[in-house]
């Protein structure tokens, strides 16, 4: 789409004042970018580290569960399990970063003071295991939930911005550009009509003065 | 001041353990009405929702509308079947999403 304009002395400050501020906005929105993209490798990485660490250590906690539903009868287990421990406290808020607002979780429930839900008569020791080994990694899958959920928003924030700054490149300002030529080429041209008039109704009235 | 909950959806087998450490679990393996309980779950102000990979991709929907608000967070997780690299492919896509090119796997 084509910028409208009139060429006129008005439309041309305007136009100016308009591309000082493109200019500066298109300043900011890339310091904004390479900043976000900085913080953004930070999060991936360790994105990376505790998605892995989280992976293994779930798949372990998971396979002690699987032996112990082996070795004890499926009722068993169902009724170890069937009255819920008492739910882990966890503080959410959010926190900014660049003014996008992700998840800040804390857990408040302490380690020390887990208990198992469940009686030791009917229970294999692999069920224990299972349970411990899931509660020892608590505090890691609420990092990961924070830190993944910050990934994401700040990748799409990126793309937002990313976008912004080539608007502003490629687009806004090279119009800007354009129509402030534009507009002085026709004032130019205006002004020239304007003294070749002058000059040619000034040599008429000398010749008529004659 | 504890205001965050926790739940985590899947397959009854890899989600009961979850129950003994005090998470709540929503035992669903089909995933139309996946959807719908992670649904009602994120619209009741839950902080954290754990989803097993195998259900993960199916609640694309829900996924895509909570993406651009700072809860729930939706998380995959590895089921009892062990884990089959979704959550991974998720910080991949991410990535590239921002940077351009996966600069993860090189280092």
């Amino acid at each position: 789409m084509a910028l409208q304009y009139k060429p006129t002395r008005m439309e041309l400050s305007n136009l100016k004042k308009r591309r000082t501020v493109a200019i500066r906005g298109h300043k900011m929105m890339k310091d904004k970018r390479d900043e976000l993209v900085r913080r953004f490798i930070v999060y991936a990485r360790r994105n990376k580290k505790l998605r892995q660490e989280t992976e293994e250590k779930l798949a372990k906690a998971m396979q002690s569960f699987v032996l112990a539903r082996a070795v004890m009868s499926n009722n068993e287990v169902e009724e170890a399990l069937l009255y819920p421990a008492r739910a882990i406290a966890i503080d959410r808020s959010v926190q900014n970063v660049l003014s996008i607002p992700v998840p800040k979780l804390t857990m408040e429930t302490q380690l020390d003071d887990f208990v198992y839900p469940y009686g030791f008569a009917t229970t294999g020791a692999d069920l224990d295991t299972a349970v411990q080994a899931l509660a020892e990694i608590l505090p890691l899958m609420l990092e990961l939930a924070e830190v993944e959920k910050a990934t994401s928003r700040l990748a799409d924030e990126i793309e937002k911005t990313r976008r912004r700054v080539n608007a502003l490149e490629y687009v806004m300002i090279p119009q800007f550009d354009a129509a402030i030529h534009d507009i002085q080429m026709k004032l130019e041209e205006n002004d020239r009509g304007n003294t070749s008039r002058l000059m040619k109704t000034k040599e008429m009235l000398a010749k008529e003065a004659e | 001041m504890a205001n965050g909950k926790c739940a985590v959806i899947g397959d009854r087998d890899s989600i009961l353990l979850f129950k003994a450490v005090g998470i709540e679990v929503y035992p669903e393996t089909d995933g139309e009405r996946a959807n719908q309980i992670m649904h009602k779950l994120a619209r009741t102000g839950y902080a954290v929702i754990y989803v097993t990979e195998s259900l993960y991709p199916l609640c694309g929907e829900t996924i895509a509308e909570f993406a651009s608000e700072p809860y729930p967070a939706i998380i995959p997780i590895p089921d009892a079947f062990g884990t089959k690299g979704i959550g991974m492919s998720a910080l991949k896509s991410n990535v590239e999403k921002a940077v351009g090119v996966d600069i993860l796997n090189n280092s």
